[in-house]
This record gives structure tokens, sequence and C-alpha cells, in this order.
């Protein structure tokens, strides 16, 4: 078996496309911000009679960028469509072959969009993110790894921890007789594993802890945070002052501290998960209570749902004590998951308490207060409903930071397993022979790159959104 | 004013206490401790002679006590063994016990003694920070300018084109962590097997076999130059180029919308000249306090750079310190850390005041 190339056979046709365009693009650029340095760009005033003067240079240089990206876009594209098509990933080259791969992403990718865009009017703000580019660029990144991370047995050539013998550091596109696929598209790493399939699988790990942190940091941060906006005096302080005294903290410090094997024997963990995750239950059941207490049938079936629930999983995650073994997770990636919790909690508060001390001078607010509705009512049903623009916004940046955090924790080499496929680990796997062999640890640079920007983006996206309302 | 400055003293004061109880209660854990004993004493000791170490070596007792020890606020500690030879905290070996000062900690200006770099703390994390300094120099002196011509570029116009590109550099900057770029700056410049560098070798404007830049700065240490030191700067300095831009940007368009700048574009003011002298003094007051509460993520990316880029400063001793368990090392650093997050809060305060005229403290 041949070793693939990146293009395959489409790239000899389309190869000098993409190098002509990417040459005219540069030139685009060049001549633009010369024009710019030099005044020509903008239009001019209108001429005396009122006619328009005729276009600046300028705008032909911003024509010939918009131009020749496009046809840079298009050829790259095309590359990987005609992968698609070509019976074999020889002809497919590494691209193409990955392209066809990633099948079941783009299926689900157009069901998503097909169906967003055409109900977008009913589907309140996340109909709206279709409106802007940006958002929904930034949305079909997101979404892009979501689905790899929930199609990752399918998209994978090989078992992400098999050992290849004579594959070690290869180059992208090295045949792999042994291997089921029969290429190991993006190279071998330092173990001669599969740096494709192992990508593919960090997503999944990466996917799996930061949604739920963030979700955690953000029920904690708004429980405490509410009360403390709202009420403000001494409550404000002190909580304020916890705040400040963790986010003074230099975050790797704080890594280096909490995560660590020796920390485990002494249940500080297990004391921190027990404290963090008793807040989602107290947010619920105190969101429940204030909105039903009239109507104690309802109050109680939910309050008693939220508890029944609430405390199971509680009793599984935070104490690995779950009677029915349903919920657990393991002490290592407890460690992980409640440190990066508490490294985000303080900030989602400071946002929260901001964001309920502009609100709580509002007019519906002191509506609430005269008509005599207790204040966790006003707090979680007038306020926290009224704040949720900045939040959700906050929510996606906020992910895209936890992501990060959890690369620093690999990239330490704190609290994983040495074996997990995850980004953080394995660019820390990569960069000892970064300038011999780069590819092992770029892949899942790029990939954590694209996942973070993604959500960036989405909340850009979001961000511009709500502002139209 | 100055009760302002007074009470926010106390604030970091009564702060950097806080913060470094909770690491000496951290670093001082049980099992940590027990780890010390087995590297300072030997692998093979019981559990016996486990707890006898660390008795003998002044780490029993109650965390508060010996957090004042290590502060220099209660008496150091002393070991008598059966031979009648007094150890003790402030003592050398074989000093007469009645000659030795009875406090010895951080007041007195005793760090302590490193057990990795096997001296004195002060003096081998004093030669850390002069390494780290001048890399944080060189950063700002690259993140700075850059990060406001571009936040000042794309906020000049709202929603040009030259706005939207920038504003997506910006992004695409704040999205890529220390440790991916650095990844993808050595591969593109640092490597002889991918990248420009075989490019230019190929093209005969560099020697074959080298490359563009080092992807090592430890020569660094020694002798800074443009070629090993580039890609660290740059590294750090790319994460926070588009955090400030885009804060000097939200700065810039708000400025630009005012009714002094309408007024001066009607009365047939240049543009150029109404960037220049009317909008940037003011928009430049906000990027201000972000460049200074950019310093806590600094340091967060020193301490990967130089673990990447194999730069022994400041960074690359906390991560020895953390994962040699070298307890005093690890104290020191944190406590330079905490002091320069708190510092650097209560100058952007402060400058923010002294910046904005609008602001007056009772």
């Amino acid at each position: 078996m041949d070793q693939l190339t990146w293009t395959g056979s489409a790239g000899t046709v389309l190869l000098p496309v993409i190098q002509i365009a990417v040459l005219a693009l540069a030139l685009a650029l060049v001549a633009k911000l010369i024009f710019v340095l030099a005044g020509l760009d903008g239009p001019g005033l209108p001429g005396p009679d009122g006619a328009a003067t005729s276009r600046a240079p300028g705008a032909f240089a911003s024509l010939g960028i918009r131009i020749s990206f496009f046809a840079a876009l298009a050829a790259a594209l095309l590359i990987l469509a005609a992968g698609a098509v070509m019976p074999t990933p020889v002809e497919a080259g590494i691209l193409g072959s990955m392209a066809v791969r990633f099948w079941p992403v783009w299926l689900a990718l157009a069901a998503t969009f097909i169906l967003s865009i055409r109900f977008r009017r009913r589907l309140g703000l996340y109909g709206k993110l279709f409106d802007s580019n940006v958002g929904m660029i930034g949305f079909a990144i997101v979404m892009f790894w979501v689905f790899t991370a929930i199609f990752a047995d399918a998209i994978i050539t090989q078992d992400p921890l098999a050992q290849l013998s004579g594959l070690k550091n290869k180059v992208p596109g090295i045949a792999a007789p042994e291997s089921p696929f029969g290429w190991y598209l993006l190279g071998g790493d330092h173990l001669a594993r599969d740096v494709f399939s192992r990508m593919v699988m960090g997503a999944r790990e990466v996917l799996k802890i930061a949604p739920a942190a963030t979700l955690f940091a953000f029920m904690v941060g708004i429980t405490l945070g509410l009360p403390a906006g709202y009420f403000g005096g001494r409550l404000d302080t002190f909580i304020s002052f916890l705040a400040n005294l963790v986010l003074a903290f230099p975050v790797i410090l704080l890594f280096y501290l909490l995560v660590t094997p020796e920390i485990r024997v002494t249940g500080i963990p297990i004391v921190l998960a027990a404290i963090l995750f008793v807040f989602p239950i107290v947010f619920l059941c105190v969101l429940w209570n204030s909105r039903y207490y009239t109507d104690p049938m309802k109050r109680n079936l939910y309050v008693g749902i939220t508890l029944v629930i609430g405390l199971w999983a509680y009793s599984g995650l935070a104490f690995n004590m779950d009677p029915l073994g349903v919920w657990s997770m393991e002490p290592n990636m407890l460690n992980v998951f409640v440190s990066v919790v508490f490294v985000n909690s303080p900030g989602v508060f400071r946002i929260v308490r901001g964001l309920v001390m502009d609100i709580k001078a509002r007019d519906y607010v002191a509506a609430g207060q005269t008509r005599g509705e207790g204040s966790w009512y006003i707090m979680l049903w007038e306020i926290l409903p009224n704040a949720r623009g900045p939040l959700i916004v906050d929510f996606c940046l906020r992910i895209g930071y936890t992501t990060i955090l959890l690369g620093t924790l690999g990239f330490f080499g704190l609290g994983v397993s040495p074996d997990s496929p995850d980004w953080g680990s394995t660019i820390d796997d990569g960069r000892k022979l970064l300038n011999l062999f780069p590819h092992p640890a770029l892949a899942p640079a790029l990939a954590l790159m694209s996942l973070v920007l993604g959500l960036n983006l989405l909340a850009d996206g979001l961000r511009e959104e709500s502002l139209k309302d | 004013m100055g009760q302002f400055v007074l009470r926010r003293l106390g604030v970091m004061l009564l702060t950097a206490l806080a913060l470094t109880f909770v690491v000496f209660y951290l670093t001082n854990l049980q099992p940590n401790l027990e780890k010390l004993a087995r590297t300072e004493g030997s692998v093979r000791m019981t559990e016996e002679a486990v707890q006898d170490w660390i008795e003998q070596n002044g780490h029993s007792g109650s965390v508060l006590l010996r957090y004042g020890q290590w502060l220099g606020v209660v008496p150091g500690w002393t070991y008598t063994d059966e031979k009648g030879q007094t150890r003790g905290r402030c003592m050398e070996i074989g000093q007469d016990p009645a000659a030795a000062p009875r406090y010895c900690g951080l007041l007195q200006g005793n760090w302590g003694f490193s057990t990795f770099f096997k001296k004195p703390v002060a003096d081998s994390l004093g030669e850390k920070l002069a390494a780290t300094g001048w890399l944080m120099l060189a950063v700002m002196l690259v993140m700075v300018p850059a990060s406001l011509i571009l936040g000042v570029l794309s906020g000049m116009r709202e929603g040009s084109a030259t706005d939207r590109a920038l504003s997506t550099f910006s992004i695409a900057s704040t999205a890529t962590p220390e440790y991916v770029s650095g990844v993808v700056l050595v591969a593109l410049f640092a490597t002889a097997a991918t990248g420009i560098s075989p490019l230019l070798a190929e093209y005969g404007l560099i020697e074959p076999k080298k490359t563009l830049f080092l992807a090592s700065a430890t020569s660094a240490m020694d002798d800074i130059t443009f070629w090993n030191f580039a890609l660290p700067v740059l590294t750090i300095a790319l994460y926070g180029i588009g955090y400030i831009a885009r804060m000097t940007r939200a700065s810039m368009t708000e400025v630009m919308t005012q009714q002094y700048i309408r007024t001066a574009r009607l009365k047939g003011v240049p543009f150029r000249s109404v960037v220049m002298k009317h909008a940037l003094r003011n928009a430049l007051i906000a990027p201000f306090t972000v460049i200074m509460l950019q310093f806590p993520w600094l340091l967060n990316g020193v301490v990967i750079v130089e673990s990447l880029f194999n730069y022994k400063g400041f960074g690359w001793t906390l991560v020895q310190a953390a994962s040699n368990n070298d307890i005093p090392l690890l104290l020191a650093c944190s406590v330079v850390a905490v002091i320069v997050v708190l510092l650097t809060q209560l100058i952007s305060d402060i400058g923010y005041v002294f910046l904005n005229p609008r602001i007056r403290l009772a």
C-alpha cells in the first residue's frame, strides 16, 4: 500500500488553483493596506452636480480580496468533496479520506442547519442566531465537535489506544497494514498510536467535562450571586471577599495544589465536591418553591422530584456511594471536575452580582416588591430571566475557557490518566519531540483551537443578536 | 484618595495572608509531608520512621502555629534528640541553641531552604525572577503597542471590512491558549521538518538543517537574541493581544459615537486628526485597566511558555517546586504570584482614578 498524499488526485488540479488564489489574496491585502494608508480608501464626496464619484481604488482591492478568498475557500472545499466521491483513500488523499470518515457529522450538521433555518422564527434567541453569519459559523464549528464526540466510535479508524509496530512518529498518511483502515491518516505518535483516532476520541473526553463543569459553575455562581447582589450588605462583602480570594490565585498554582494524587488521600476533593454539588439542588428547590408555594401540591411534586433525583445523583457523584450504582465518577475525574468548577464559579458570581445590582433598580422589580412577592421569587423569576442574554453569552465563552483550562491540566499532566486521548495531554506528549515530529502535537492543538474559536464566535453572534432586542 | 489606598492596602494584606495560608495548608497536608519525609530521608522508611521524621523536623503540631513560624510571628521549632543535640528552624547545624534567633520567618527575611535547588530560596528565586522579568518586559513591549493599534484601527470605523478582519483576528488570538500557539509557532518556524524553515533552506536563505527560530529558549538565560527569544515572547503576547484589542475596540467605538467627535467631524477636521487628537486619549483609559489586569494572566502564560520552551525562569521554578514537592520554594513562588496579582489590581484601580477625571473618591 502506498503512502497517502494530502490532497490525493483531486489536488493535482486544485492545488495550483489554491496557490494562485492565495497569492492573489496576499497581493490584494497588500494593495488594500497601501490604499488605506495613502487615503485612497472609502468613497469620495459627491461632485457639485450631485453625481457620485467613481469608485476608489480601495474598493477594487476589497473586491479582489473577496474574490480571491472565496476562490481559495471553494477550491479547498472541492478537495474535501472530491475526496468523498473517490473510490479509494489513495485517490482521495488524507484530507478527502478524513472528510469521508466524518460522514455522520456532516449528515447531522446538515439536518441541524436545515431544520433550524426552516423553523428559526419560532425558536427564540436560538433561531435568531441564524441571522448572523458569525454566529452561524461559530455554531457550525461547535456542533461539528459535538457531533464528532457523539459519533466518535464510527469516525475513528482504529482503537485509539492500540499501538502498531513500526509506526512510531511516522508522518501523516503512512500506510498501516495491520490497522483495520489501512492507513494512519494523521500519522503515528511517540507510542505508535493513531493520531487521528486519538484526536477524535479526545473531543469526547473534552466535551464530557467542559460543558458540565461550566454548568455547575453557573449554578454555584447564580445561587450565590443573586442574594449577594440583591441584598448587598455584609453577605455581599463576605462572599465577594471569598470570590476575590479565589480570583487572585494564579490558576496554575491552584491546579498544582488541588489536582495531585496526594490530595485525594486527604479527602479534600470530596469535601469540595460535597459543597459545590449541593448548589444545583438548592438552586432548583428554591426555584420551584418560590414559584409554586401558593400551590402546595405542585410545589411538593416538583421539589420532591428534584430532591429524589438530586440527592441520588449527589450521593453517587460526590461520595461515590450511589446505592444503585448509576451515578459515579472516577476519583481522578472528580478531582479535575471539582477544581475546574471551583476556579470558574467566582467569575460567574461576579457577573451575576453585577447584573443583579443593575437590574434590581428596574420598575418591574419595584412592582414585584409592592405586590409583596418574596425576595427569592423576585430574584429567580423576575431578575434572572432578564439577565439571561449576557449569561448565555458568558456561558459560551466560559465553556471555551474551561476547555482551555482542561487543556492546561492535561498539558501539565495533572489529574488525567496517562493513556487518556484528551487534547491537553496529547499536546503534552507530543511537545517533547516537537521540533522533529510536530504532527502528533499539532492535530490536537488545532482541534482545541478550533473548538474554542467556535465557542467564541458563537458567543459573539449571540451577543450581537441579543443586543438587537 | 489616601483613605481609599489605605483601605485597599488593608484588604490586600488580608487577602495575601489568607492566600498564603491556603497554600501553606495545602502544601503541608499529611500525605505531602510523608512524601517529603521519604524523599529527604529514605524511600524505605517505615510508617513509624516517617512519623518520627515529621515530628523531629518541626512539621507536626498545629498548622496555624507552623504557619506562624513560617511567617515569623511564632518562635521557630526546636527539637532535642536523645544525644542532647538540639536542632531547630532557626539554627545552623552545630550552632549553639542559645545564640540562635527565636524568630526566623518571612518577616525576618528567611524564605527557607529549597530542597530542589539545594540552596536558600531567596537566592535562587531572585535569579529566576530576573529571567522572567526580561521575558515579561519583552512581552509587554510587543503586546501593548500591537493590541492598542489593532483595537484603535478596528474601532475607528465600526463595521467596516478592516474592523471585521481585525476583530476576527482578535477572537482567534483569544481562542488560542499558549500551549496551542506555542506548538503551532514551533511547527511553523522552528522545525527543520515542516513549516517555512525547509522552504527557506531550499531557497538558500538560511543554512540547511537550521531553523528560522529556536524552539528552545534555554540559551536566552545567558544571552537574549532575536533568534532564541522571539517565539516565547510571541506565544505569550498573542493570547493577550486579542483580549486587549477587543477591549480597546469597544472603548474606541464608544468614543467615536460621542457628540464631540461628531462636532469635530462637522467642523471639517480631517478624520485622521479627529482620531489622533480627539478620540485616542479618551479611548485609552479603559484599556489601561485591562492591561494592568493582564498581569495575572501573563503569569499563567509564563508558566506554560517557560515549560514549553525550557526557559528557566519563575514559571519553570513554580512547576519544578510543585512537582518535586519543594514546600518552601512553592510557598515563596505563591507569595510572589499573589503579590504581583494584588499589586496590579491596586495599580489599575488607582490608575483608573487618576486617568478618569470623572471619578472622584471622597
